[in-house]
């Protein structure tokens, strides 16, 4: 199983808008590749994190050791982003000719482009910067299904469903269910199961 | 609970958790504050368990003596805080670590270099030489645990209390840890006091005398030294003859061994990580100071190794030469902010005179363009916050009154609203320590003989109240300020995330308990008191009109309205709100796009088609305030029936 990892470590940056399950997204992950034996650090940002801000979570995933909790810049293998504008704020410091993405295409509007002040980069123009500065990429209506299945905040599992899918990293279905077993409550593990499968069927 | 030996994935503060489990901890007490919040939670959810006491405290400073107490009746105790919580502990663990302590106590500093979630950057490593006392600082998730254990063990060795400093960095940080055995005594609690008085041990617990006291005291902190010298939690790491020595501590120590990796100079330089950085393990660092000229501290907030690190050198130049150091002092590394490992990577490859490799430059370039076109995200309050309704309506009532009053602002989620761009409409004018607010106010109020003559209004949330507002409330009365004094009461420490507080039913631990009533308390001290719904625009307006026009007394307004990401009200829709196309008037509206420019609701946004307001309904909490600032009533919202 830890052959199946791209480098060590693997650097995974989980990001989106407070509120949006960004931190329970990266610990799922974490919980799934720990569970299968790998060194997982995690260095995320919460506190202020609700009140509307960026908030990113660093995955380094290790065979064998630690890693610093801070991904240093552009050293991003993987880049899961629940937000689009998101994606792009953390390739831009993460980024490099390597990395990968997978996007959700639900915009959350900054504070500056309700207000008039800024521009929000039309969904097109992203998907090209994606096609142009990325290794691999997809973007995909997460936020629509989990709104469909009755809560916008499964978005982050139908992420990582869709993350599964692309095969980047040794985790599927079954690490999956073995980790919502373990950290989430019973009566609401079928919607979250429901949520990664849809989440699969989209990449 | 994770069984004995079961590797697991732990953030930092469950860590420190779990070591004090495994050490047998009895009581815990804190007063909640990022980072450090997630120490006591933990403990506090297998307190039925693990039989012990955990209580949120109304302080720092109460819950050091809660924890205290533990220990002088021969119990393991701890307490947690965030870097600022060590100062207003620190009177009482001034005469704390004088008289002594018994059963294994320790102080868990969770502290926020680059002020993450904090309005400082605080470093409490200074009092642990100043009250003289012992300092540890755990570098990973496993020494967390582990640190934490050992800490209780050197506490009960030299009978003082030990001081761990974490950061955000480990504290809200996850990682792999192996668990130990927990164990299963129950131990009863025994205060003896009628031994002689000079006996800590077996006498009454108390700072005097104070020259045997002291002494005493310090004597403790050199036992603690020789056992920092042979201690694990102190390695080298590195060739036995490095060109530089690193010496860190903390996640620095993480940033450091990055640092060495990305440069690929494991060969060329070596780390010193110490686990134990007061007082300083002196052989320890004559032997690897001895290696090597040059020396570099990595560590964060104020050059406090490095510091005491010079004094070190200085007092052995014979023994082990005279060295170039490279840290704080001599701008190798910023004096403010958060490390990482690109800082540090920087700072070395520089002194090394490496290539620190980067990304192709045309990649660079085209990164630089996509980072030029985001929107740039600022923080501001939820969707249905009760505080942005709060602040629309003192700031409307200021307004109103005219005579250009302001607000002293205090600590809480609410503090944004000393913020542009959180809000539209700031009006908070000071921000500084919990309860100062209030105090400021009184003061502003009393200045009247020099020809001041605006309304003075403060405001603090409900669990701030508790916590450090009553005495500056006190003294306003006593010293008749004219003040209005606002309690935005959400129901909860809610920025911390939900603790409960004195005014609440509910303790640490689940039990039912007594609340203490704000209002009550505010009318004991002669104020005059009024509770509204911030929800309620006219209504609260009114009342602090009225307010600001009364002359010669203390006023207390509480705004009572639950904070809309609480359990209970998450999720939970009042109303479905809209904005009706038919009646918005958009660009053509005299308002200037009020609701979107100025109100700044993230779920108020502008279609720039349509070049009208619409709300985003995924991130809309229904709290229906906007409704009643719409100059067109064209925010229309409608209660959702209970399902």
């Amino acid at each position: 199983m830890k052959k199946l990892l791209a480098k060590d470590p693997t650097n995974i940056v989980i990001t989106g808008v407070g509120g949006q399950g960004n931190v329970m997204a990266s610990r799922v992950l974490a919980g799934m590749l720990v569970e299968k034996g790998f060194c997982v650090t995690i260095g995320e940002t919460f506190g202020m994190s609700q009140r509307g801000g960026s908030v990113m979570s660093h995955l380094r995933v290790s065979p064998k050791t630690v890693w610093s909790p801070q991904i240093p810049l552009g050293q991003a293998d993987i880049i899961v982003a629940l937000e689009p504008s998101e994606a792009l704020r953390v390739m831009s410091r993460w980024g490099n000719p390597e990395v990968a993405v997978l996007s959700n295409n639900r915009v959350v509007y900054p504070l500056g482009v309700i207000t008039g002040d800024y521009d929000y980069p039309e969904e097109q123009k992203i998907k090209n910067i994606f096609a142009k500065l990325a290794a691999k990429s997809w973007m995909i209506d997460a936020t629509s299904i989990a709104m469909e299945m009755g809560n916008p905040v499964l978005s982050n599992i139908v992420m990582i469903g869709a993350l599964a899918k692309t095969g980047l990293l040794p985790i599927d279905r079954r690490a999956f269910e073995k980790e919502i077993n373990r950290s989430v409550a019973a009566d609401k593990r079928g919607a979250n199961l429901a949520a990664f499968d849809a989440g699969a069927k989209m990449v | 609970m994770s069984a004995a030996n079961k590797e697991v994935l732990f953030m930092g503060n469950e860590a420190i958790a779990r070591g004090a489990l495994e050490a047998g901890v009895n009581v815990a007490a804190a007063y909640p504050g990022t980072p450090s919040s997630e120490v006591i939670e933990n403990l506090a959810a297998v307190a039925r368990q693990r039989n012990l006491y955990v209580e949120w405290s109304t302080n720092e400073k109460v819950a050091v003596e809660v924890a205290a107490a533990a220990s002088f009746a021969g119990l393991r105790s701890l307490c947690a805080m965030k870097q600022n919580g060590v100062n207003v502990a620190s009177d009482f663990l001034l005469h704390l670590t004088a008289s002594g302590t018994r059963g294994g106590i320790v102080l868990v500093s969770c502290e926020d270099p680059g002020a993450l979630s904090s309005v400082n950057e605080g470093e409490s490593r200074y009092f642990a030489r100043m009250l003289e006392m012992p300092l540890l600082e755990p570098a990973d998730f496993q020494e967390a645990k582990d640190l934490t254990k050992w800490a209780f063990e050197l506490s009960e060795k030299i009978h003082n209390i030990v001081m761990l400093r974490s950061v955000t960095r480990m504290s809200h940080a996850s990682g792999n840890v192996i668990c130990g055995k927990l164990p299963t005594k129950i131990p009863q609690a025994r205060f003896v006091y009628d031994g002689p008085p000079a006996d800590p041990l077996t006498g009454p617990v108390i700072s005097t005398p104070v020259g045997v006291k002291h002494k005493l005291q310090q004597e403790k902190l050199k036992t603690a030294k020789e056992l920092f010298e042979k201690s694990p939690f102190n390695k080298y790491i590195g060739p036995s003859k490095p060109q530089l020595l690193m010496i860190t501590s903390s996640a620095c120590f993480l940033y450091s061994k990055e640092a060495v990796s990305m440069l690929n100079l494991q060969n060329r330089v070596g780390i010193l990580k110490l686990g134990c950085t007061w007082p300083l393990p002196t052989k320890l660092l004559k032997k690897y100071l001895r290696l090597t000229n040059k020396v570099m501290l990595v560590e964060e907030v104020l050059p406090f190794m490095e510091e005491n690190i010079k004094v070190l050198a200085a007092s052995y130049p014979k023994e082990i030469g005279v060295k170039n150091f490279y840290g704080k002092i001599d701008g190798t590394f910023p004096s403010v902010g958060e490390l990482n490992p690109d800082i540090v990577a920087q700072a070395l490859a520089g002194i090394m005179k490496v290539k620190y490799k980067t990304l192709p430059v045309s990649h660079v370039r085209e990164l630089q363009k996509v980072a030029a076109m985001i929107p740039p995200r600022e923080q501001t309050f939820c969707p249905g916050c009760p505080h942005r309704a709060s602040f629309w309506n003192i700031n409307a009532a200021l307004k109103l009154d005219g005579r250009e009053g302001f607000v002293c602002g205090d600590i809480g989620c609410y503090a944004m609203a000393s913020l542009n761009p959180a809000i539209g409409f700031y009006t908070v004018r000071t921000l500084h320590s919990m309860g100062s607010g209030t105090g400021l106010a009184s003061g502003f109020a009393k200045l009247g003989m020099f020809g001041f003559d605006k309304p003075v209004l403060s405001v603090c949330g409900d669990s701030t109240f508790y916590h450090a507002v009553i005495p500056a409330l006190i003294n306003a009365r006593h010293h008749q300020a004219d003040i209005t004094f606002v309690v935005l009461d959400n129901a909860g420490t809610a920025m911390t995330g939900f603790q409960p507080h004195p005014g609440l039913t509910l303790s640490a631990t689940g039990e039912e308990v007594p609340a203490v009533d704000i209002g009550k308390i505010c009318e004991a001290i002669g104020a005059k008191v009024e509770v509204s719904d911030p929800f309620d625009l006219e209504a609260t307006t009114k009342k602090l009109n009225a307010f600001m026009a009364e002359k010669g007394t203390l006023k207390v307004l509480i705004l009572k309205q639950i904070c809309a990401l609480s359990p209970e009200k998450k999720g939970k829709r009042q109303f479905d709100v809209k904005v009706s196309e038919e009646l918005c008037l958009g660009d053509a509206c005299g308002c200037n796009r009020l609701c979107t420019r100025i109100f700044r609701c993230p779920a108020l946004t502008w279609d720039k088609i349509k070049r009208k307001a619409v709300v985003d309904e995924v991130i809309c909490a229904g709290c229906g305030f906007c409704a009643a600032i719409c100059p067109q009533s064209a925010i229309i919202k409608a209660e959702v029936a209970a399902s």
